[in-house]
C-alpha cells in the first residue's frame, strides 16, 4: 500500500524516449522476412529427399548460403524482439527480467549455432 | 502477472431473483452484476424481470425502471441519457457500450449487464476510473501555445479543422480502454486507446505549439507501444470512433522524426 496521488501513479515514470526504433525495426524486418522466408522455404524444400552431399552442395552455393544467414540473423532478431514484447505483456517484476534474459541469451545462442553450422557448410 | 482466474473474493455467485411484475405479459429477464463493498460478500448476479410494455427502448431505461420500481439499491452512473456525457458506460451483452444509446432490441435473449471489465469496482456497475482520468490528464488535454495570444481568436483553416473530426467526439466513457487486452495487462503504464486518441487530437491540432513535447512524452515502450493493433477499441466505441487509427498516426509521426 502506497499513498500516491493518481497523477503521480499515472505520470511518475515519465517517458523513456525509446520504442520507436523497436517499432521501426519490427516493421522493416517483417517486410524483409515476408520475402526472405518463402524463398528460403522454397530452397530448403527443394533439398528435401536429396542426398547428404546434394544438400551440402545447395547450401554451399552463394545465394542459398547468404539467404540462410540473413534468415537466421534477421529472423531470430525479429523473434527476440517479438518475444520480448510478449514477455513484457504477460509477466511482471523479477519473472519478467529473468524471462527476458533467458530469451535474449537463447536467441543469440541459436543465431551463433546456426551461423557456425552454415559456415561449416558453405566455407 | 496475467491472471486467468478471478481471486477468491471476486468470484461471482448467483444472487437474488426478484419477483416478476404482476399482470405483465411482455417480460424480459435482466441479469445484473451486484457488489457492495460494505457487506463483505462476494459479487453476485441478481435477476430482475422488467415489463417491457411500460419501459423505454434503451438499456438505461430498463436500469432506471429497475432502480425506481424494483430495487432502489442498484447503483450505476448516468446523466445525459443521449450518449454525450459517457457516464453510463458498462458491459452489456458482452460489449462495452453506453447504456443510454444501446437499444434492447439489439440484444438476443436475457440482458446481461456487468461493469466495465478489468477495472476496480466501486459498487455494482460503477468502476473506479481514477487512474483512467489521471492518464487522460497526463497527456495535457488542452491547447498549449508559446506565441503571444492573438487579439481575436486562434485561427484555423477548414482543412485543419477537419483533421479533428473523429477525435473531438470522444466522451471519455472508457469503453475502449477497458476492452483492450493490453490495457488489462499493463494499464498501470500503458495509456490506453482513449488517452492516446485525445493525445493525438492535440498533436494534430494546427493551433497547438507543443507537438514535439507531446510526442516526447509519448515515446515509451509502455505508454504508447503497448498498442498491438488488436482493434477492440474501434470495434466497441459507442461513438463509432477509431482510437487504433489515431495511435497508428502517432507511431507514424514518431517514425517520421527519426527516419
Amino acid at each position: 500500500m502506497r499513498y500516491l496521488t493518481a497523477r503521480k501513479r499515472a505520470e511518475g515514470r515519465g517517458a523513456s524516449g525509446t520504442g520507436t526504433e523497436h517499432h521501426w525495426y519490427m516493421t522493416v524486418s517483417a517486410v524483409g522476412l515476408a520475402v526472405m522466408v518463402p524463398t528460403f522455404l522454397y530452397i530448403f524444400g527443394s533439398t528435401l529427399g536429396g542426398s547428404h552431399d546434394e544438400v551440402l552442395a545447395t547450401f554451399a552455393r552463394p545465394l542459398p548460403a547468404i539467404l540462410t544467414g540473413l534468415v537466421l540473423v534477421v529472423g531470430l532478431n525479429h523473434f527476440r524482439r517479438g518475444a520480448q514484447i510478449a514477455i513484457e505483456d504477460y509477466s511482471r517484476g523479477v519473472t519478467r527480467k529473468i524471462l527476458l534474459i533467458f530469451v535474449i541469451t537463447f536467441t543469440y545462442f541459436l543465431m551463433a549455432a546456426g551461423l557456425f553450422a552454415l559456415a561449416k557448410i558453405a566455407l | 502477472m496475467v491472471q486467468f482466474t478471478l481471486p477468491k473474493n471476486s468470484k461471482i455467485h448467483t444472487g437474488k431473483t426478484w419477483p416478476k411484475p404482476e399482470g405483465a405479459t411482455n417480460v424480459r429477464k435482466f441479469q445484473i452484476y451486484r457488489w457492495n463493498p460494505d457487506d463483505g460478500q462476494n459479487p453476485s448476479v441478481d435477476t430482475y424481470f422488467v415489463d417491457m410494455d411500460t419501459c423505454g427502448p434503451m438499456v438505461l431505461d430498463a436500469l432506471i425502471k429497475i432502480k425506481n420500481e424494483i430495487d432502489p439499491t442498484l447503483t450505476f452512473r448516468r446523466s445525459c441519457r443521449e450518449g454525450i456525457c459517457g457516464s453510463c458506460a458498462m458491459n452489456i451483452d458482452g460489449i462495452n457500450t453506453l447504456a443510454c444509446i444501446y437499444g434492447m432490441d439489439e440484444i438476443k435473449g436475457d440482458v446481461k449487464i456487468y461493469p466495465l471489465p478489468h477495472m476496480p469496482v466501486v459498487k455494482d456497475l460503477i468502476p473506479d476510473l481514477t487512474h483512467f482520468y489521471a492518464q487522460h490528464a497526463s497527456i495535457m488535454p488542452w491547447l498549449e501555445t508559446r506565441t503571444n495570444r492573438p487579439q481575436t481568436e486562434w485561427r484555423q483553416s477548414i482543412e485543419d479543422r477537419k483533421k479533428l473530426d473523429g477525435l473531438y467526439e470522444c466522451v471519455m466513457c472508457a469503453s475502449c480502454s477497458t476492452s483492450c487486452p493490453s490495457y488489462w495487462w499493463n494499464g498501470d503504464k500503458y495509456l490506453g486507446p482513449a488517452a492516446l486518441l485525445h493525445a493525438y487530437r492535440w498533436i494534430v491540432d494546427s493551433r497547438d505549439e507543443a507537438t514535439g513535447e507531446r510526442l516526447d512524452d509519448l515515446e515509451d515502450p509502455f505508454k504508447l507501444y503497448r498498442c498491438h493493433t488488436i482493434m477492440n477499441c474501434a470495434k466497441t466505441c459507442p461513438k463509432g470512433l477509431n482510437p487504433a487509427k489515431a495511435i497508428a498516426h502517432i507511431k507514424k509521426m514518431l517514425v517520421d522524426r527519426v527516419v
